[in-house]
């Protein structure tokens, strides 16, 4: 077991040009272990690019990448042997059942038969949920199930990097949150990095995000640490009870306040009161004084929230160009 | 290291039975050489296997048959995109050439097996002339192994299993044709055009000689087309 702290994926000044298209333009990171890594950005912008070559399936056209230690060109066998993969669309041999093919991977990864691949087929259907459908024919199975085939395989023989490429896509709100449970409980000892575009997933999941746009990155941090980054105006969301132009007044007489707008009511707002959208000024924290104008002028506060920015905010400053152009999504 | 071959060579075999290809490729293979095999019998009154290990529809029939079991081998890897599953294990890309070609000439090996009933047959009848008929038989065998490494080497070219199937064909016959053909080029070629024709090694064999330079014709062959096959799926990393 890799100690917390070691690198386990070490990514530098990584390009890959396809003619004349970057696909991916110089990206570095490190990823140690015992992280969970999102990997966040727009269609085309370099994420299956990325991986690929960190399963050695591409090879870079500059730049270079490791696994535990070892070169994914140079040492690409020693690599691959440290990596559960799962391919975008997790592709699989529709004609074997669920236990041959488990088992033909099982060979490759060179796993010994006999009691100890038994024991470990039975983890990994109990903890993939696959428990009676072993004897199914894949091309049989819902897309749902073959996603977790395709984990399953990806997670056999135990790899210290778990690589997934948007392993959620096409799945259903339920499946989802399957899914998505089996990959934290395996962040809780490997490293795993999986690829979204969906906010939820990074938020729900992750302890460590990467956006990348155009095959740069774009950011890189915690989720907390990319909604405070992004949203430098605080925005308060205030209730009062009581007159709704005083109330209005009281907050504009707030040192801080640069604006206050009127908000809807919503199912929750008490009687006789009214919703404010408050911007203040960058870096301030107006509740304090919110809080005691109101019982100065004699307001009831039933609310005062802040709002942060969403992630999905952030990701649409960083990466939004308008529409996305036909990047040849290389093959 | 050898693991690795037979595992993909096990799984191919695995493949080829759960559908009904194979089956339907054994089955018009036997059913057209037996049907060779019978005419000679029946209509020339002769127990000979030579003519069905030398003859033109013989050589034929396997040009068509190798390729029909090759054409899936890679093809449908990338169309599939299970190659990128297959490709991203510790395995070297010679290991997944070897495996599949293995499972192909076992596959057509199993079909040639069956064909040892024509030699009973003819044993049955009247003394078998041993020596021809084994050389003939492992001629015809060498001549489908090479058609086959032509066809898995078409395979690794292309996504679509037709195309990999007719290109294979296509190639194939031409190494038939190009030794009946060879006066047609200027004499500086034509030695080197005339060895690279099938039937003239194939016809050596069936006369029941086995000589090394006809071995080492289909060996060069197979490992050429293999170690095309090889780079072709190691270049796609750099494409």
């Amino acid at each position: 077991m890799a100690s917390i702290g070691k690198t386990m994926i070490h990514v530098d000044g990584l390009t890959k040009n396809y003619g004349s298209v970057a696909a991916v333009s110089g990206i570095s990171f490190d990823v140690h272990a015992g992280e969970v890594l999102g990997f966040l950005g727009p269609n085309g912008a370099g994420k299956t690019t990325t991986m690929k070559i960190l399963t050695s399936f591409l090879a870079p056209t500059s730049g270079r990448a490791e696994i535990a230690g070892y070169d994914v060109f140079e040492q690409s066998l020693e690599a691959r042997a440290r990596i559960g993969y799962l391919p975008e669309g997790t592709p699989l041999y529709k004609d074997m059942t669920v236990l041959e093919y488990l088992n033909f991977i099982a060979d490759m990864r060179s796993l010994p038969k006999g009691a100890t691949r038994t024991r470990r087929l039975r983890q990994v259907v109990e903890q993939c949920g696959l428990g009676d459908r072993l004897g199914y024919i894949i091309g049989e199975l819902s897309k749902g199930l073959k996603q977790r085939v395709g984990l399953a395989q990806a997670i056999l023989h135990e790899p210290e990097v778990l690589i997934l490429d948007e392993p959620t896509s096409g799945l259903d709100p339920n499946q989802i949150v399957e899914i998505r449970q089996v990959i934290k409980d395996i962040g809780a000892s490997k490293t795993v990095i999986f690829s979204t575009h969906i906010m939820q997933e990074v938020q729900a999941t992750c302890s460590r995000v990467l956006i990348i746009s155009k095959g740069r990155i774009a950011a890189d941090g915690s989720p907390d640490e990319l909604q405070r980054k992004a949203h430098g105006q605080p925005e308060i969301v205030v209730e009062l009870c009581g007159d709704a132009a005083l109330a209005r007044e009281g907050l504009k007489s707030v040192g801080s306040v640069t604006d206050v707008r009127d908000l809807q009511a919503d199912e929750g707002t008490a009687k006789d009161g009214h919703r404010f959208l408050v911007l203040a000024k960058d870096g301030s924290d107006p509740r304090g004084e919110i809080f005691r104008m109101a019982s100065q002028k004699g307001l009831l506060l039933t609310e005062l929230r802040r709002e942060r920015a969403s992630l999905e905010e952030v990701f649409r400053n960083l990466t939004s160009t308008g529409l996305p152009s036909d990047s040849a999504k290389p093959n | 290291m050898m693991k690795n071959i037979t595992t993909i060579a096990r799984r191919e075999l695995g493949a080829y039975f759960n559908s009904p290809i194979a089956y339907v490729v054994v089955a018009v293979f036997l059913l057209l050489s037996a049907l060779l095999f019978f005419s000679a019998l029946f209509i020339q009154a002769q127990a000979e296997l030579r003519e069905l290990f030398d003859g033109f529809w013989t050589t034929l029939l396997v040009a068509i048959v190798g390729p029909a079991i090759t054409m899936r081998l890679l093809a449908e890897e990338r169309s599939n995109e299970t190659l990128e599953t297959l490709l991203t294990l510790p395995v070297t890309d010679w290991q997944v050439v070897a495996g599949k070609y293995l499972a192909a000439v076992g596959l057509f090996g199993f079909a040639m097996v069956m064909m040892l009933f024509f030699g009973v047959t003819v044993a049955m009848l009247g003394p078998l002339d041993k020596g021809p008929a084994f050389a003939g038989f492992l001629g015809l065998f060498l001549v489908g192994s090479t058609y086959m490494a032509v066809g898995l080497m078409t395979s690794s070219f292309t996504k679509n299993q037709i195309v990999a199937f007719i290109g294979a064909v296509l190639i194939c016959l031409m190494m038939w044709l190009i030794g009946k053909v060879v006066q047609v080029f200027p004499p500086t070629v034509q030695p080197f055009l005339d060895w690279l024709g099938v039937d003239r090694h194939l016809g050596n064999m069936a006369r029941g000689v086995i000589d090394t330079r006809d071995l080492l014709y289909f060996g060069t062959l197979i490992t050429s087309c293999l170690l095309v096959t090889q780079a072709t799926l190691e270049s796609r990393r750099w494409r």
